[in-house]
């Protein structure tokens, strides 16, 4: 850059406190990655996944990187991470991972691969003699916007352009693979109705719970015929039920037992009444 | 603190981005990890931009992430596809090509 500023040293924090904040960021960024390997749920995975890159941009910011700082909070973390969070209601309860090794010690490899890995390149970093920060000049200053912008349209203008080229390929490859072309024409609703009858189901489903003394929505119906039906729940309640180790089917026993036990003191509480009323 | 520490940060999530990669056999968990792993290449290039002084590696950052971007919605699309197809998310069960 043309205009190197006058100021010296790297931001205008005092050393202390950028060390300090160093080692908060660091232990932070990089206990949420480990979590990240480890957490079985897709939602867990991607909040870590929010920690490391909140920290990320903490950390651009105190390197002198304010403009890369804001786009990390406002690209990666407010769309990125939200579109994955999307896609994880989408596809739903069946992204917890599963825990069997399909390869047989592929956990034990990957580890130690990872772990080779990690020493080769910090070997070698190290190795590399990397000295402290470059003098300000406009890179590290307030300046940033103002070279980021006078670089981008000038030096990368190139680039630049490619990428909306990119942008817009993406939005239209995005919508091409989310469009599903309709293979059997629109059923009119006087077919939607001739299906409801032949399935002899005409009335719609129960709804959950609220035959039962429990009004959830993870408790069966309970038919007129005091059985309790599937039907009422839904599949990924009974999942999470299952996960959770409740039992709603034991509940729907106690509550059955204690209908039960009402009825039968009313029947006494009448007979007691009619006695009362025969004295 | 030196850039130097700041790249080994970059490093450590890096690794822990290509083990998850590795170990992971979900696809969106997948997708995340090289997530992190485009995160590290960042937070390296506007390490060595402070240690030269210059911008350009933050440009470089600036474009990984849009070019970041671009691949999370094309592969996630694909994701939905495929699930659709064939309802699951696991790398394992997309065998079609085998045999």
């Amino acid at each position: 850059m043309t205009h190197v500023l006058a100021a010296a040293g790297g931001t205008n924090l005092d050393p202390i406190y950028s060390k300090a904040m160093f080692w908060i960021l660091a232990v932070l960024a990089v206990s949420a990655g480990i979590g990240m390997i480890l957490v079985r749920q897709a939602v867990h995975c991607a909040l870590m996944l929010a920690v490391v890159m909140l920290s990320l941009a903490v950390m651009y910011a105190m390197q002198g990187a304010p403009f890369l700082a804001f786009v990390q909070v406002i690209v990666y973390t407010g769309a990125v991470l939200m579109l994955f969070l999307f896609v994880v209601m989408l596809i739903g309860l069946t992204s917890a991972d599963s825990l069997k090794e399909t390869i047989k010690g592929q956990r034990l490899w990957a580890g130690l691969a990872g772990i080779a890995f990690a020493v080769l390149l910090i070997v070698g970093i190290g190795h590399a003699a990397i000295g402290n920060a470059a003098p300000q000049t406009s890179a590290n200053s307030t300046d940033n916007l103002t070279g980021l912008a006078q670089l981008i349209f000038t030096t990368y203008v190139f680039p630049f352009e490619v990428t909306s080229a990119l942008l817009i390929t993406a939005a239209l490859g995005a919508m091409v693979l989310a469009h599903r072309e309709r293979t059997s024409p629109k059923p009119t609703q006087r077919e939607v109705a001739r299906r409801k009858i032949e399935s002899g189901q005409v009335a719609p489903e129960p709804p959950p719970g609220v035959y039962a003394l429990h009004n959830a929505v993870d408790m069966p119906a309970m038919l007129p015929d005091g059985s309790t039906t599937s039907r009422s729940v839904s599949p990924a309640i009974v999942q999470r039920d299952v996960e959770l180790g409740l039992e709603p089917q034991a509940d729907v026993a106690a509550d059955l037992a204690a209908g039960q036990r009402i009825g039968s003191e009313r029947e006494l509480e009448a007979g007691a009444a009619g006695k009362g009323e025969d004295q | 603190m030196s850039p130097a520490a700041y790249v080994f940060v970059a490093v450590i999530l890096f690794v822990i981005g290509a083990v998850g990669v590795l170990v992971r056999r979900n696809a969106i968990l997948i997708f995340m990890s090289v997530e992190l792993m485009l995160n590290a290449c960042n937070l390296a290039f506007v390490s060595f931009a402070r240690l030269h002084g210059n911008l350009d590696g933050q440009v470089v950052a600036f474009f990984v992430m849009v070019v970041a971007a671009a691949e999370v919605v094309v592969g996630l699309a694909i994701l939905m596809a495929i699930y659709r197809a064939r309802k699951s998310a696991s790398v394992d069960d997309a065998n079609l090509l085998k045999n």
